[in-house]
């Protein structure tokens, strides 16, 4: 073995050192529990219209259904260990956002309900609420700016 | 020494092994105050030593102002010393115990540390229910305490000599691979203590690392090898030795 002399020398050892994550396994596990999930989601929505509802409100129940079984199951103490399974397969779905609120707050209530829940609740949730509504303002700046059509309707 | 230990390979040389990582409190802080209050009544009851005439207490943990320690310990009515050197606490307190001893300021110190997983995770990392997985080159932070007295009388073993560790960042950025960031701290103290005793590592019966894990102690034998030290075969890590990583699934270890 060479000498390492500097941080990068090192970072490069360190890197051939440490096992890489199974990543085909976890490509798989993710692909097929992931689309699972969007399935399920399917189903829901189908059986919604085949009742007569229209699709805004059918998106709207299959929303509130997935969010609702993966706010259990993280209560239940499963859904960790499916996203231990699947990855990203049950975090990028709605499922997944379900679990980072529900988690530290579950996580924080022995800190008490208004600073402990309240206050720690989005902790995990919080950047991508906070990046994903400022990118839709932008957008929504960019779109008004060359959208002629949308500054006559201003 | 809940659960993941309990099942551990060393179970069955610690004094108390408990059933759940709560132990009747309400929070995993509560709990892991009661660990370490337990362990040092334990101590001061096995050692024989009225705890009056223990002089000072040395004692830390990884939370915040080391709130474990301090409010496990507050009714313990000793002058106390809350120290924090994350995984190398419980050396730290001895380092400190021994020179007190030493120098005469204290006939007996009271040394002691403790961590707790759960509350390790809360503070440093993601909450538990997150669905995320975690890397193989993760550690798993070991709920427990131990303790011990430094003494100036009684019949061993004796802390001889002692190299306090310098700061070695070698930008390791990862959280989730603390025995790659350690292991250069840990070969420069073993260069170091090496150097200052002129003493080779075939001198030990055992060299003993704290938590760099088995990705950490691959490191350090091999840099240690490129240094010109062998200290293959006397070598060992505690955070290697207290899980069994196929069974406990704690990845690299402590």
């Amino acid at each position: 073995m060479k000498p390492i002399e500097t941080k990068k020398d090192y970072q490069d050892y360190v890197d051939k050192k440490s096992p890489n994550s199974p990543i085909i396994k976890n490509c798989f596990n993710a692909f097929w529990v992931g689309g699972l999930i969007c399935s399920i989601g399917q189903i829901i929505f189908n059986y919604c219209k085949f009742r007569g509802m229209d699709v805004q409100l059918s998106n709207t129940i299959v929303s509130i259904i997935l969010i609702g079984i993966s706010a259990f199951l993280t209560g239940l103490n499963l859904f960790n260990k499916i996203g231990k399974f699947a990855g990203a397969g049950s975090l990028v779905p709605i499922t997944g956002f379900a679990n980072s609120i529900v988690s530290p707050a579950m996580e924080y209530k022995s800190e008490g309900y208004v600073m402990g829940v309240g206050g720690k609740m989005f902790t995990v949730a919080g950047p991508v609420l906070v990046f994903g509504i400022s990118a839709s303002i932008v957008v929504g700046i960019v779109y008004l700016i060359f959208n002629t059509q949308a500054i006559t309707l201003v | 020494m809940v659960q993941k230990k309990q099942n551990g390979p060393l179970a069955s040389y610690f004094d108390n092994c408990l059933e759940d990582e709560f132990w009747g409190e309400k929070s995993w802080e509560k709990a892991e105050s009661k660990i370490i209050k337990e362990t040092v009544n334990t101590v001061i009851s096995k050692s024989g030593l009225a705890s009056d005439t223990i002089d000072y207490c040395f004692a830390g943990d990884l939370l915040n102002q080391c709130i474990s320690s301090s409010f496990g310990l507050r009714e313990l009515n000793i002058p106390f010393f809350g120290i924090f050197g994350a995984c190398s606490t419980f050396v730290e307190a001895l380092m400190l115990g021994a020179i007190f001893t030493e120098s005469g300021a204290a006939n007996n110190t009271l040394c002691a540390a403790s961590s707790h997983f759960c509350s390790a995770e809360k503070q440093f990392r993601f909450p538990l229910e997150l669905g995320n997985q975690r890397p193989p080159s993760s550690q798993w932070t070991v709920t427990g305490s131990g303790a011990a007295i430094v003494s100036k009388n009684g019949k061993g073993p004796f802390i001889t000599c002692i190299t306090p560790g310098k700061i070695v960042d070698m930008g390791i950025k990862d959280a989730n691979n603390m025995g790659a960031a350690m292991a250069p701290a840990a070969l420069d103290t073993l260069l170091t203590h090496f150097k200052d005793t002129g003493r080779n590592p075939s001198y030990y019966d055992a060299i003993f690392t704290g938590d760099l894990g088995y990705i950490g102690k691959e490191i350090l034998i091999e840099l240690a090898e490129t240094k010109g030290y062998n200290i293959k075969s006397n070598y060992n890590d505690c955070g290697v030795l207290i899980f069994d990583k196929e069974k406990q699934d704690t990845h690299s270890g402590r």
